[in-house]
């Protein structure tokens, strides 16, 4: 055992010359299950059990705790980052799938679809502390990175509710296109990107405004128009390019975050549904729920340099450093 | 003097509560309206077939009301509020006498849970003539033709649109050849043409027909009868038509040789099925349960979405105006979630529900029309039913 753990060491050392080291987590909805795995050596380290039905994850801003949703045990679980081992349970309300987390980590924002509701919890005290009715079937869910806002959108009302965290209250609500999934602040807080999984597009929203500004409309040669189903979107720290996740299009947009042009189609695996950076932003991983691996490409080339196979319907990733 | 202007003062402040009291009440008044009917007629129960399934009763009305649950979800951030009025007309009733009286001018949206015949009447009243139908009922190919009336659309896949789907399927298997067994009544002998028409779309071959005669008692049809009957020359798929499901289940593992079935038993086309639970349909499903302690059947997708559709008109219009809802509903700009995918939307010629149409077998979902690969220039969709060209639909739009 003493010797794996320092083989283990020496390979991370090893490595580390090339890049940085870091750890991939992916929830595997129908393995009940979290797939530890190194995108440098692109390998799966390992699975571990963690719930029934695991999807939505996040991982503490101090790298020091994982949040994951196991839907069907009715609860969001909290996993030391190191050991992999429960911690505790955060009262998530029932069948929770998405949740995001406060840029200090303090609070948590779940979405509960059957219920049409928010649900804020405390995280120190493990409480919740408000339930904040929503449009129907909320989905994507996200806090704006100055902690304004929080952004929840409703894939059956076709909303994005904001709701002002310092209120807790929704204060106001902008129609999008049909099934919105997804959605994600620019890190300057000024623009909400929202994705529909029926319209195809991806929608552009004024922080200000709370009104749309720009819709891309995403068009694949030889893929043909239903299969484009937008849900992940991430955009980097420079806001120079957001990566959009195309569902059963089996790839990911790359559009530019300046003039909002796709500048390219890359290719991952099958229903592509969620996005994560590396922490240097040089790398995004990607779940693809139906070929049950991740993909790693590699963002200076712009090219996917690897697939890694992890489980059963891959859902969510985190990244810890 | 002083007296004088103390009453004065009273008075001016009781009208300045009265006025605050007014205001309110009026900013309550101000949500907008949108007032639906649901229009059905009690049904006589059915002789039953089999034990295991229960006759239900309130197919589509449950449906209809969890969709007014959605739009006012919605309508709660957009200042709007949808009424649902159920009329549920009893047995010895009259629809029309109905339709007449109970649905009045305020409301300009009725969903129709009823056949054809009283739904054409109904179409036709003078006090029908402002309002927009929503059939959630029937499946005649003759609606969207030759009778067609442009102030009712079609919520259910027709029958040329389920022939299609499973024409599509059969293509793609190689199915090729079919042994067409069909029911006595008239319904079977229209669901007969519909797949004839679509044998013919798709270059499959009828290489036998059949009418079935026989009794329809499980035991002695299934042992005796059904080997005897399906002694014809070699097909590769026996195609039914039994809308009542009077014999088609005793059709499986029971043939001559052995043949998958398909068309009303066996692998069917359906607007929507228990097994179906992709593009979120699983969280329909789970509310719809909830609610209405069954399973959601077709006629209740079918009322969910006509709720749905005047709800999501009203909101992106933000109007409550039959004609301008009904513009955009037959707009491109109109885009419906069915759980099916595809964002649902009209034909603009002849009012049908453009949708795509699920292949079922009892305990799994086999697979969703149109079948990849069946390219059309504009929508996959309409390689399902009848398409602009071929539609005999006259409408005096």
């Amino acid at each position: 055992m003493m010797k794996k753990n320092v083989f283990g060491l020496f390979l991370i050392v090893v490595t580390a010359g090339t890049a940085q080291a870091e750890t991939v987590f992916v929830t595997l909805e129908k393995d009940n299950a979290l797939a530890v795995v190194d995108p440098v050596a692109g390998k799966l380290i390992k699975t571990v059990e963690i719930g029934q039905r695991p999807r939505g994850i996040a991982i503490s801003p101090d790298n020091k705790l994982l949040y994951v949703a196991t839907s069907d045990d009715n609860t969001i679980k909290i996993i030391d980052a190191e050991t992999l081992k429960e911690t505790g349970k955060l009262p998530s309300g029932e069948d929770p799938e998405t949740f995001a987390l406060s840029p200090a980590g303090d609070r948590l924002y779940v979405s509960n679809e059957d219920d049409s509701q928010v649900t804020v919890i405390d995280i120190k005290h493990k409480k919740a502390v408000k339930q904040i009715k929503v449009g129907v079937e909320p989905e994507g869910i996200t806090v704006s990175p100055d902690n304004l806002w929080v952004a929840s959108a409703s894939e059956t009302t076709n909303m994005v509710h904001w709701i002002d965290t310092k209120t807790n209250a929704i204060v106001e609500n902008t129609l999008v296109d049909p099934r919105p999934r997804a959605l994600g602040f620019t890190a300057d807080s000024q623009q909400l990107w929202v994705t529909s999984e029926m319209a195809g597009t991806l929608m552009i929203l004024d922080v200000k405004t709370k009104q749309i500004v720009k819709t891309i409309k995403f068009d694949i040669q030889g893929v043909s128009v239903d299969k484009i189903q937008p849900v992940g979107v991430v955009i980097d720290k420079d806001r120079k390019r957001g990566y959009v996740a195309l569902g059963p299009a089996n790839r990911v947009a790359v559009v530019n975050a300046q003039t909002f042009e796709v500048e390219k189609y890359l290719l991952v695996g099958q229903r592509v549904w969620n996005l994560a950076f590396s922490p240097d932003q040089k790398r995004l991983y990607t779940t693809n729920g139906t070929s049950n691996d991740i993909s790693l490409i590699d963002l200076d080339s712009q090219t996917v340099t690897k697939s890694v196979g992890v489980g059963t319907y891959p859902w969510g990733v985190a990244v810890k450093p | 003097m002083r007296s004088i202007n103390l009453f004065l003062r009273i008075i001016i402040k009781f009208f300045f509560i009265v006025h605050l009291a007014g205001v309110s009440f009026v900013y309550a008044e101000t949500k907008q309206m949108i007032n639906i009917a649901y229009l059905t007629q009690e049904q006589k129960v059915p002789p039953p077939l089999s034990n295991l399934d229960a006759f239900i009763k309130d197919k589509g009305v449950l449906g209809a009301q969890l969709a007014i649950d959605d739009n006012n979800t919605t309508g709660q951030f957009t200042g709007q509020q949808f009424v649902l009025k159920k009329i549920i007309v009893p047995l010895e009733g009259d629809v029309i006498d109905t339709f007449n009286k109970d649905i009045g001018d305020q409301y300009s949206y009725v969903v129709v849970n009823l056949p054809a015949g009283a739904l054409n009447k109904i179409a036709d009243l003078p006090a029908a003539k402002q309002k927009l139908l929503f059939d959630v009922a029937t499946i005649d190919d003759a609606l969207r033709n030759e009778q067609c009336r442009n102030n009712v659309t079609h919520i259910l896949p027709n029958r040329a649109m389920r022939a299609d789907a499973l024409a599509q399927y059969m293509m793609k298997k190689r199915w090729n050849k079919w042994f067409l067994v069909v029911g006595a009544t008239e319904e079977d002998r229209l669901f007969a043409e519909a797949l004839k028409r679509a044998a013919k779309r798709f270059g499959m071959k009828i290489v036998e027909e059949k009418a079935w005669e026989h009794t329809y008692d499980a035991r002695r049809t299934a042992q005796s009868d059904v080997a005897v009957f399906t002694q014809v020359d070699d097909y590769d798929v026996l195609v039914v038509a039994d809308e009542q499901g009077l014999f088609g289940e005793y059709l499986e593992y029971r043939t001559w040789n052995a043949r998958p079935v398909i068309g009303t038993q066996g692998l069917i086309a359906t607007a929507w099925h228990r097994t179906h639970e992709q593009w979120g349909a699983v969280q329909i499903q789970n509310r719809f349960k909830d609610q209405a302690g069954r399973w959601m059947e077709e006629q209740d997708y079918a009322a969910y979405l006509a709720v749905r559709a005047v709800g999501e008109a009203a909101i992106r219009t933000k109007s409550n105006d039959v004609n301008r809802l009904k513009d955009y509903m037959f707009s491109d700009a109109f885009a419906l979630q069915g759980y099916k995918g595809n964002p649902l939307s009209f034909r603009s010629w002849d009012g049908q529900l453009r949708q795509p149409v699920l292949l079922a077998a009892p305990r799994s979902l086999v697979a969703v029309a149109p079948i990849e690969g069946f390219l059309h220039p504009k929508t996959e969709l309409d390689t399902l039913g009848y398409d602009q060209p071929e539609s005999t639909c006259k409408w005096s739009k």
